[in-house]
């Protein structure tokens, strides 16, 4: 294990593809760049110049964005996406809100209709994506090792892999976690947040920042309503109070009440996010 | 805890422009509404730098107050969280700063 980070072989993200069952390992140079540079302090000061600039320093402005690297390959995703027409959908949620069944649920509805794919990310395992294969789905696994979220490059790698057919759906799963995925952009058309009735009402409050970021919000498990005391419309206020755009569902992925408005908005929003403009 | 790998890239990014000369300290803003705690940013900042040029650098933190811009009237308004609400009433507000998460500068030998 590296002392530096606490990063080590097992820690480096990995893909798989359930198809092939081959793991490849994704760790990149952005991983290791402080490796490199790690003893280039150790020089020598020969000039003037330099002796003066070490007793007193040289500022250097730099006015460097620290998310500017993911941020542009998440450009760059966008960008693969747009000239596709693949409405990629950023899926985030707290571990156990139902991101997985809502999709399992989802491809097996709209199989015939949708041309979907999926890319899985968890920290470990591959049982996501053995689930979403047993639907007839074609998905890639992400494991992000140690890592609380994906990143774009991640999400570029796996694309690669996958490589979704043009006029389709890619789902990505992100790791379950209401904070991190908020903060890296993957270049994703929506970030679809889901939150379930067995969480509490006040969830939008207290984690503004995926909800304020989110443009969807998916309230699952609403068939456990009856056994719980879980209040929708102060939910669904403290939503709003965070971000008033922002789309809202009720459904069950298990007894499939509320669906068909999410399935209405995923037909109206795959022909949507392209204007044809081929010739006729 | 995605300080560990913010850090990672801040220490990176300085690392790069620093080429064969020592840090001596560095200087950061952070946005009250970055999602991004300056506390947790330090405590990473001891480990991420060690054996790299950053190693005994000093970290200055410039912590960005939240401000937002009500899309209904136009009043800006302070923002310690990433949503508010004008005074006018509407919640529909921009955040016009306190997201920012940037190296400021260097300062090398």
């Amino acid at each position: 294990m590296c002392t530096s980070c606490g990063c080590s072989e097992g820690a480096l993200p990995t893909l798989t593809d359930p198809e092939t069952g081959e793991t490849v390992a994704m760790g990149t140079a952005r991983d290791h760049l402080h490796h490199d540079h790690a003893h280039a302090h150790a020089g020598h000061r020969g000039n003037a110049q330099q002796v003066h600039a070490a007793v007193h320093g040289t500022t250097v402005t730099l006015e460097a964005d620290v998310l500017a690297k993911n941020n542009r390959l998440a450009e760059r995703n966008r960008g693969w996406f747009e000239d596709r027409n693949i409405l990629a959908l950023n899926l985030v949620s707290s571990p156990g809100a139902g991101k997985t069944t809502l999709l399992e649920r989802t491809l097996t509805d709209l199989a015939s209709e949708l041309r979907m794919s999926v890319v899985e990310g968890d920290q470990a395992t591959a049982r996501d994506a053995e689930r979403i294969r047993a639907t007839g789905a074609r998905v890639v696994q992400i494991n992000t090792g140690t890592g609380c979220h994906l990143e774009a490059d991640m999400l570029a790698r796996a694309l690669r892999t996958l490589d979704p057919p043009m006029n389709s759906i890619l789902m990505i799963e992100n790791v379950g976690n209401l904070v991190c995925p908020a903060l890296f952009d993957l270049g994703e058309h929506t970030k679809v947040a889901i939150l379930s009735v067995t969480e509490g009402e006040d969830k939008p409050l207290k984690y503004p920042h995926m909800f304020h970021a989110a443009q969807v919000m998916i309230l699952n498990k609403i068939d456990l309503l009856p056994h719980l005391r879980f209040d929708v419309a102060q939910c669904i206020e403290n939503a709003r109070k965070v971000n008033p755009d922002l789309h809202i569902f009720c459904l069950s992925a298990i007894t499939g009440q509320g669906l068909t408005a999410w399935y209405d908005w995923l037909r109206k929003h795959v022909s949507g996010t392209k204007p044809d403009t081929t010739p006729p | 805890m995605h300080e560990l790998g913010i850090t990672r890239n801040i220490v990176a990014i300085v690392t790069e422009h620093a080429g064969d000369r020592r840090v001596k300290r560095v200087a950061l803003e952070i946005g009250k509404l970055s999602a991004v705690m300056p506390d947790a940013v330090r405590f990473c900042f001891d480990v991420c730098s060690k054996d790299t040029p950053l190693e005994d650098a000093e970290l200055e933190i410039l912590e960005t107050p939240g401000r937002g811009c009500c899309l209904e009237c136009g009043a800006e308004i302070a923002l310690d969280q990433p949503f508010g609400r004008c005074e006018c009433g509407s919640a529909r507000i921009e955040c016009i700063s306190g997201k920012e998460l940037r190296i400021k500068e260097m300062e090398v030998y």
